[in-house]
This record gives structure tokens, sequence and C-alpha cells, in this order.
């Protein structure tokens, strides 16, 4: 067991991989010899050279199709996009080319690229640099899109990432990267499989399923619902696409309520999918609609006001009181 | 500074900066070894490399822009009867893809656009295989490893980033090999339009192919039109002047010269294999057809444009120099039409034999892995059908 933070616990993920695969390679902006705007690449450089750590140049859509080729060639690119607002060069590339390869060559190639994009808001920072597009990319078939919650996934969930041969999105919660954690290196445990959702809480009244960087605030509003006699349970989703609805499932038939929290926009977002779905599969066990907090139909608002736009402890509160009061 | 001044200088600066616009473009050099004429001239650098086809292969070039043409003109009637959604054709650029095609060797990989049927036929791709994306049955059912010749892409321009990629591979690859190795080197070809040009993904492929100094050849075919724009909207300068901004060389050559196409390429090739970074080649060349069957060329050319360019046919110059030189006689022709109607006969037959696939392929090709959306919503659809079936059977 080591302590760790997100930030440290991909950058040792990664190192792992490096080391585990010869053929897996790093590229994006600043991501050499700065070891990335965040830092999560530092020193890998150093340890692993030029050609398989490259700072590119500025230019998304390259960095995609680059890794695209690299990959038909048998390597294993792991892509930094420095911030979720900057992907949409690269757009394109992700829908239109890596998403459709394996199933326009009627799965002869394989396109096992990872792209790591920092995602997110509440770091009081500048536009484009706060978003979750997370849905934009969930309704493409062909890509696989996960987010950790903790260092010990953030550790695993990268290296899984890696090894897998579909195209893989790692969102990663930026204003999650300091959070420490305990991380197992020797033993994934429930890591193993960084496409299902883990019960982090259990509960009996009500279901909060949340991901990436709400997690934190999920069971922190489960807590708080406790002093009130609430026994919330908590669903870090871990996998945004695929969704692990039999997890979602099973919970909700428990607990018979249904709250869905990102920090994405409502409107169009995963939380809807969800709620269509176990709409579906749950019906007669569910007490009350499912409730989804998340953001508004809006551009990311300027930093001064964006605790008004993101989920946060009170708002998940005040949707479980609407749930409860059904 | 108020409103309606201008930004700085006189109107009279101004006036000169837009005569200076309006110009002519910098002039180029186009390499030319066989004219229209079908007579054969020198350049002084790709002379030896020309010199390097020998006969033979020339009546190999021939043949294989005669039966791709033939090829081309099968698919276009298949359109026409029903057989086809949709035909892209090539007539016309028969050289710059033959001669390019044939500059090849086996180790480099290919990304084409979707006009590059003639490349196809180099590669050894199966023709028959190529059809079935334009009658709606496949994606491009060829294997691309099998002949290192990547899938059709419709995104115009998204292969040249994946070339690039592909092409820093294969440096990646030789650093790993042993020294001793005896692989030999390989290069990568990118092909793409006038119309592709403007696409930002070729400026950030040759930012990253001359940053990494990846063994990529960018051959343009400039056919002069982009369905209807020509290339006179996509730029101001010759293409192949770009290459200069970007600091590697850029050629432009006669694409209906398939010697010189061959050379060039040839060239091309050997410079990205040696390590001395990517080449952007230009062909000069004309798409005398239309750009789809669903296309309409009346609308925004003239017949004299198009009747001036068949003056300047590749097939015709070749067949002008076999001839003039001896190489090749009536019969040689004679034989090479009979293989070109033997090409034809091979993909009408095929065409009508191919079997509509079942959208179970579809579902098994999405993921490389299991994906359990993917099984539930399979699982929905074989009860779906069972339903119909047993429908039938109560029917019956």
């Amino acid at each position: 067991m080591a302590t760790m933070t997100i930030a440290k616990a991909i950058n040792e993920g990664l190192r792992a991989s490096l080391t585990a695969y010869p053929k897996s390679l790093l590229m994006g902006e600043d991501i050499g010899h700065l070891g990335g705007v965040y830092r999560v690449t530092d020193g890998l450089i150093k340890e692993f050279g030029d050609d398989r750590v490259l700072d590119t140049p500025l230019a998304e859509s390259g960095i995609i199709g680059t890794a695209i080729g690299l990959a038909l060639r048998g390597y294993s690119p792991v892509c930094e996009i420095q911030f979720d607002g900057f992907v949409y060069p690269a757009f394109n590339q992700i829908t239109t080319q890596l998403a459709k390869i394996h199933s326009r060559s009627l799965g002869k190639l394989s396109v096992p690229v990872v792209i790591r994009i920092p995602y997110g808001g509440g770091i009081g920072s500048i536009e484009h640099h706060s978003e979750s597009p997370e849905a934009l990319f969930a309704h493409t078939a062909g890509l696989r899109i996960i987010s950790p919650s903790n260092p010990h996934d953030a550790y695993w969930m990268i290296q899984k990432a890696i090894e897998c041969q579909d195209p893989v999105i790692f969102f990663e919660p930026k204003r999650r990267y300091w959070l420490k954690g305990e991380v197992d290196v020797e033993n994934p445990g429930l890591s193993e499989d960084p496409f299902k959702a883990h019960v982090v809480r259990a509960g009996t009244d009500a279901t909060i399923v949340a991901y990436g960087p709400l997690v934190p605030v999920a069971l922190a509003a489960a807590n708080a619902a406790e002093e009130d006699g609430r026994s919330v349970e908590v669903i870090d989703l871990r996998s945004i696409s695929p969704v692990d609805f039999d997890t979602v499932e099973a919970s909700v038939k428990k607990t018979g309520r249904l709250i869905v929290a990102h920090e994405a926009p409502t409107f169009g977002g995963i939380g809807g999918e969800i709620a269509a779905r176990i709409s579906e599969r749950a019906f007669l066990h569910l007490e009350a609609p499912v409730i989804r907090v998340g953001g508004f139909h809006m551009p990311y608002p300027v930093a001064k006001v964006e605790e008004d736009y993101l989920p946060d402890i009170d708002k998940i509160l005040e949707a479980l009181d609407r749930s409860l009061a059904y | 500074m108020g409103q309606g001044q201008l930004p700085h200088g006189t109107e009279e600066t101004l006036a000169a900066t837009t005569a200076a616009a309006a110009a002519p473009a910098e002039p180029v050099d186009m390499v030319q070894l066989l004219g229209p004429d079908g007579k054969l001239g020198t350049d002084p650098v790709f002379s030896d490399y020309a010199k390097r086809i020998d006969p033979e292969k020339l009546k190999v070039f021939y043949t294989d822009m005669a039966r791709i043409r033939r090829f081309d003109q099968e698919a276009t009637a298949l359109q026409r009867q029903g057989e086809l959604a949709l035909w892209v054709p090539l007539t016309g650029q028969e050289a710059a893809q033959i001669g390019s095609g044939h500059a090849s060797e086996p180790q480099d990989y290919i990304f084409p656009t979707y006009r590059e049927h003639g490349v196809a036929l180099v590669r050894n791709v199966d023709l028959a295989e190529l059809l079935k994306q334009f009658r709606g049955v496949s994606n491009g059912g060829w294997d691309p490893r099998e002949n290192n010749f990547h899938l059709y892409t419709l995104v115009l321009a998204a292969q040249t980033l994946h070339a690039v990629g592909y092409a820093m591979g294969i440096q990646r690859d030789q650093k790993l090999a042993a020294a001793d190795s005896a692989d030999p080197k390989a290069a990568v070809i990118a092909y793409f339009g006038d119309g592709a040009s403007s696409e930002g993904d070729v400026h950030e492929s040759m930012v990253f192919a001359a940053s990494y100094d990846a063994p990529v050849v960018f051959f343009c075919q400039n056919n002069h039109w982009a369905i209807s724009v020509p290339t006179e909207v996509q730029t101001k300068v010759p293409l192949a002047n770009r290459a200069k901004g970007y600091g590697f060389p850029g050629i432009r050559v006669d694409g209906n010269d398939v010697i010189a196409v061959h050379a060039v390429t040839e060239w091309a090739l050997e410079h990205a294999r040696e390590g001395r970074g990517p080449v952007l080649i230009e062909a000069y060349t004309y798409r005398v057809g239309a750009h789809t069957t669903a296309d309409d060329p009346t609308k925004y050319r003239e017949s004299a444009e198009e009747a001036a360019w068949r003056e300047k046919d590749p097939l015709d110059r070749l067949e002008k120099y076999l001839r003039a030189e001896g190489l090749a006689d009536e019969a040689f022709f004679d034989q090479v039409a009979a293989d070109g109607d033997e090409l034809a006969k091979y993909v009408r037959s095929t065409t009508h034999g191919i079997e509509v696939p079942d959208i179970r392929e579809a579902f098994a090709s999405v993921y490389a892995e299991k994906h359990p959306l993917i099984a539930e919503e399979l699982a929905w659809f074989e009860q779906y059908s069972a339903g119909f079936e047993s429908d039938q059977e109560a029917t019956n």
C-alpha cells in the first residue's frame, strides 16, 4: 500500500505500462520536459526517452490522427489532450476515424488508442478549461469512456485502458488531481474491470450515481443525509460507456429511488440515458422518477459563478428530498 | 483610428498589394519526361530514375493504365444499371496512380483517399472487394495488411495524419530492430487531392511529418476540380510550393506522364526511406469525367477545357512512345484490350454474386472486446427477428 494523489497514481500507472509494454508511448502538448501542465507525466521522458514520450506540435487533430497511424503500425499510443475544452479540434479524428476503424474493417484492424483528458470545473479557471464533454463521445459507438474518482482506480484504470484493444477516452477529474488515497500497486482488487460500477457506500432509502469529480460530493451528501436518518447508497459509475446498468439496476431495485449527478449539462447527458434505461428495467420498483443533478443548458459559466452552476452537496440533497417526497 | 479609415498605408499602396495578390502565382517547374506527343525528354535529376524503367515495365504501366480505365468504365456502367449506389471515376488520372503505385515497394504502406483504384490495382487489391463499398455491402472488404493498402478514407485528409503516424511507427520499428536486421526500409504514401489540400489535417500532417522527419510521401493528385470548385479557390500558389513552408521538398510532376510520375515517386520514396524526411508531390492531372456518378460537370466547366486535357491523355502518349520505339506491336494492344474486357467481365459477374451481409456482422465488429450494450441490443434484435419467424410458421 502506498499513499498518493490521483495525479501521481496516473503517473505511476503510465510508468508501469510503459515498462510492461515496449510499444506503448505517450504523446501530447508539453507532456515531455514540462511533464504536462498538471505534471501528470512528470519525469517520464527522462526515464523512457523522447521516442516514447513525445512533445507534439500544438495540434489536437494531429495528435489523435498520428496516434491512429501509430496504432495501425502496432503501437499503443496514450494521448494527452491538455484540457477538456480543447478536444474539439480532434473531434473528427475521434468520431469518424478512431471510433470506426475496427468496425469498418470488419474487425480486421484494431486501434488501441487511449485519450487522456483532464475534465470538469471547480478550479476557478478561464473559459474552455472546465468542461465535461463526455456525453458527446458516449453517443459514438466504438469508443469506451471511463473516469476514475480515486487514486487506486486511477492507477489501475489507466493501465487497463492501455491494455484494452478498443479506443478508450480516460477522463481525469482535474479538481481531484491532488486528492490523496491508498493505492495497492500489487493488487487491483475490484479495479480489475474498469467498465464495472462500484457501490462505494451501502444504503437502503435511495441511490446516488456519480462518477469522477462528483463521487466525493455524492458521498458527502449521503453522509449529510444520514444525519437526517436517511440511508443512501452511492455508486461510483467509473465507466460512462459502457454503463454498468446491472449494478445500478440492482441498487435501485433495493432502494426504489435514483439520483444521477454529473457536472455535464443535464440535457442530453448521461443522466438521461441512465434514467431511461433504469425506468425500463426497474419501473415497478421505482418509488419516484429518476432525478438528475447536472449543469445548466449554458456554456460553462465564468469562474466566479461556477459554484452556482456545479452540482454540490446541497443540490444533491435537494434532489434527494424531492425523490423522497414522492 | 476612426471608422472607415484604412488600417495601414495609403489607398495607392493597398491597390498595389491587391494587384500583386492577383498577379500570376509564383512560377513552378513541372517535371515532365514523356510529353503529349509521345516524345521522351530529359530532366537533370529524374532522367536517371526513368532509365531504371525497362521496356517490359513500361508495357506493364500501359497494361495497368488500360485495365483500370476499362474497370472504371465497367464500374460506371454498373452504377448506371443500379448495381452500384455510386461510382467515383478515375479516368484521366491513370498515370498519376499507376506510376506512383509501381514506385512503391511491398513493405511500403499506402493510405488512399477514395479514388485510388489504380493504386489498388497495382497493390493487388481484389477490385471486386473494392466495389463492395460502392454497392453498400461493406466499408472496404479487403484486409489492409495483406497488401499494405489501407481502406479508403471518405472524410477527406483524415488519412494524411494516419499516414504520418504510421511512418512514425516505422521509424520506431527501425530503432527497435537489430542493427543487422535484413528488413527492407519502408515508407508511407498519403494520397489526397487538391480539394483536400485545404483541410486542416493536411496542414497538421505536414507539420508533424516535418517535425519528426517521418518517412512519408504526400502524393497530391491535383485533378483541378474539387467537385465543382476549381483549384484556384483552394490555393493561390502551386500546391507543390507549399512544401517549402514546412521545410521539405515539393515537386510538381506532370501527372499524365507515367514515366515522370514513377521517377519522381521513386526518388521521393528513397528520400523518405533513407531517413531524409517527407516529400510532397503534386501530380498535375485532370479528372476527365464527373466527380462521382451523381455529379454533372456541365454545370460548372467548359467542354473545351475537358477537350484540351484529353489531348494530354496519359494512355495515348505512352502508346505513341511504345509504337514509335517499336516496343509494342498491334498484338500487344489487342491483348491489352482483351485483358481489360476480361477484368470487366470478372468484376461484373462478381458484383452480381456479392451476398448481402447480415447485420450481425456489424454487431460483431463495433468493439474488439466484449461489450454489454452490444450484447443486449443483439439479444433484443434476435428476439425481435425470431418473432417474425414464428409468425411465419403460424401463417404456414
